[in-house]
């Protein structure tokens, strides 16, 4: 284990349902990126951030997370996590749902205020999440993620359904966090945010495809669009060898 | 386990109730409702005084499974569970907070209903009556205990709600509410034997019949608080931190 890598992944194997859905995965993450998992639908994405955060049951293999193993109890106020589908009580306000939050935390009660500013539900912080728009309560969501001091942040598509200058304030907040060395795994389904992250990990069916630069992966497959490199990718990897 | 946790958690189901106003208002007064429907329903004193005492912990039993079985089922359901596990809660931090949050809720419920009932009911209670919202707030408990139980094994809200007839109905239908246990035959008796709610009717009835504390009642409260305390650790090995 290096100090290098906040995350390192070996031989993951993942049963769900009564199939395996990852196979055999092994990387790394360095301290403070911004790495992007992509992939499509299915392929696994979110099963992988729950074995990093450590609520996966796992078929095999090992994941250390901060140099313990993944779902250590004194990793529990180290890694901020937003679920896919937002996490936070529709009865209750944005403020009262995070106040909770940071006080399971042992985060200051200043960080409810701070963490509202940040993903800009200032206007609606007293407003009850189910009351709140889909992109909204997913921002509700992501606040909790940002609660306290976490070291590691994994976000399930914390973009999905927002507007370009949403998207654009939040990965300026990512970018910020990455640089007081917090490492964040963000999930995407939109390539377009490929190319703010440092690393990518491109995933098909339960498999790395690639795990690289943006710039990396365009000058392998040819292709400065990301999308298209990755289709390129994908379609590279289906011929038989 | 950590204190200032599970009363976070606390504060926070009682603040969800607080946006909930009919909620909390049906818990609190449809079972003094109850109690005064029933009075003239039997429309006598005497009558109504047999059967009220039982009442007074049935009620609170029924109401807070309901209510735990679905909240929790929704804690479950929701991601919000699974965001929890992995933060620093303990399990029994969650159960006890929702353990206290509806405890106090049902201390408020069977107040209300045991101060109608006697002021204006005509019930009379010769025993203590801080003992009779002890013995009411362990059936809530109970209750609580139970429905977080339960509600591992419903993977729906319409599925939780169906555990009532069968986790429920049974307890009240034998705990000697409706033919005092030594009457019923030995099969149905000996099940009675083993239900919870049984031993905290039994101390109801003692409770507003007598004045004296003794080893039965003492029994009673003894196995309807283990029962709430079991129900409880079992309900916290139904909780995950990882899950398939
Ligand atoms: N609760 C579950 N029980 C059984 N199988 C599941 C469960 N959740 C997901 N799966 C299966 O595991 C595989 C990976 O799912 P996962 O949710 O990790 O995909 P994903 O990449 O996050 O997809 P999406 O982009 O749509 O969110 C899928 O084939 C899915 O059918
Ligand atoms: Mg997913």
């Amino acid at each position: 284990m290096d100090n290098y890598s906040a995350v390192v992944v070996e031989g993951l194997r993942v049963d769900r349902g009564g199939h395996q859905v990852l196979h055999d995965l092994t990387f790394g993450i360095p301290t403070g990126s911004i790495t992007g998992l992509l992939g499509p639908s299915g392929c696994g994405k979110t099963t992988l951030m729950r074995a990093v955060v450590g609520v996966q049951i796992v078929a095999g293999g090992a994941v250390t997370v901060l140099g313990k193993p993944a779902g250590h109890p004194s990793l529990r106020n180290k890694i901020g996590y937003a679920t896919q589908n937002p996490a936070t009580y529709a009865d209750l306000t944005v403020r009262e749902s995070l106040r909770y939050f940071a006080a399971v935390l042992g985060a200051p009660r200043t960080d409810v205020d701070r963490v509202i500013t940040e993903v800009g539900l200032g206007d609606h912080a007293d407003k009850l999440v189910g009351r709140l728009s889909g992109g909204q309560r997913s921002r509700a969501s992501l606040g909790v993620a940002l609660l306290g001091d976490p070291k590691l942040v994994v976000l399930d598509e914390p973009t999905v359904g927002l507007d370009p200058v949403l998207r654009e304030e939040l990965w300026t907040l990512f970018d910020n966090l990455a640089k007081r060395g917090v490492t964040l795994l963000v999930s995407s389904h939109v390539m377009d945010e490929a190319a703010r992250c440092e690393r990518l990990l491109l995933m098909r069916e339960g498999r790395i495809l690639a795990d690289e630069t943006p710039e990396e992966l365009r000058s392998q497959t040819g292709q400065y669009d990301l999308e298209r490199a990755f289709l390129r990718l994908i379609a590279d990897s289906e011929v038989p060898a | 386990m950590s204190v200032a946790i599970t009363l976070a958690t606390t504060r926070r189901i009682l603040t969800q109730l607080k946006h909930d106003k009919r909620t909390v208002v049906m818990m609190l007064v449809v079972p003094s409702l109850l109690m005064v429907l029933l009075r003239y329903m039997f429309n006598s004193e005497l009558a109504f005084s047999r059967v009220a005492p039982a009442l007074l912990g049935v009620f609170p039993f029924l109401i807070m499974f309901l209510v735990t079985s679905i909240t929790t089922l929704r804690e479950r359901t929701t991601a919000t569970l699974e965001r929890l596990m992995t933060m620093p809660l303990g399990k029994l931090d969650l159960l006890f907070g929702y353990a206290i949050a509806f405890g106090a809720l049902a201390l408020l419920q069977v107040a209300l209903a045991t101060g109608i009932s006697v002021a204006w009911l005509g019930l009379e209670i010769a025993g203590s009556l801080t003992l009779l919202l002890v013995i009411a707030m362990l059936d809530a408990l109970l209750g609580v205990a139970l429905g977080l139980l339960v509600s591992a094994f419903a993977r729906t809200e319409f599925q939780a709600v169906q555990f009532m007839p069968v986790v429920v109905l049974p307890q009240a239908l034998l705990c000697g509410l409706f033919l005092p246990r030594e009457e019923m035959g030995w099969v149905l008796e000996w099940l009675s034997n083993i239900l919870p709610l049984s031993y905290a009717v039994e101390a109801l009835n003692k409770v507003t019949a007598t004045t004296d504390v003794d080893g039965t009642l003492l029994r009673d409260l003894v196995i309807v608080a283990g029962s709430a305390l079991l129900a409880l650790v079992i309900g916290a090995a139904t909780l995950r931190r990882r899950t398939p």
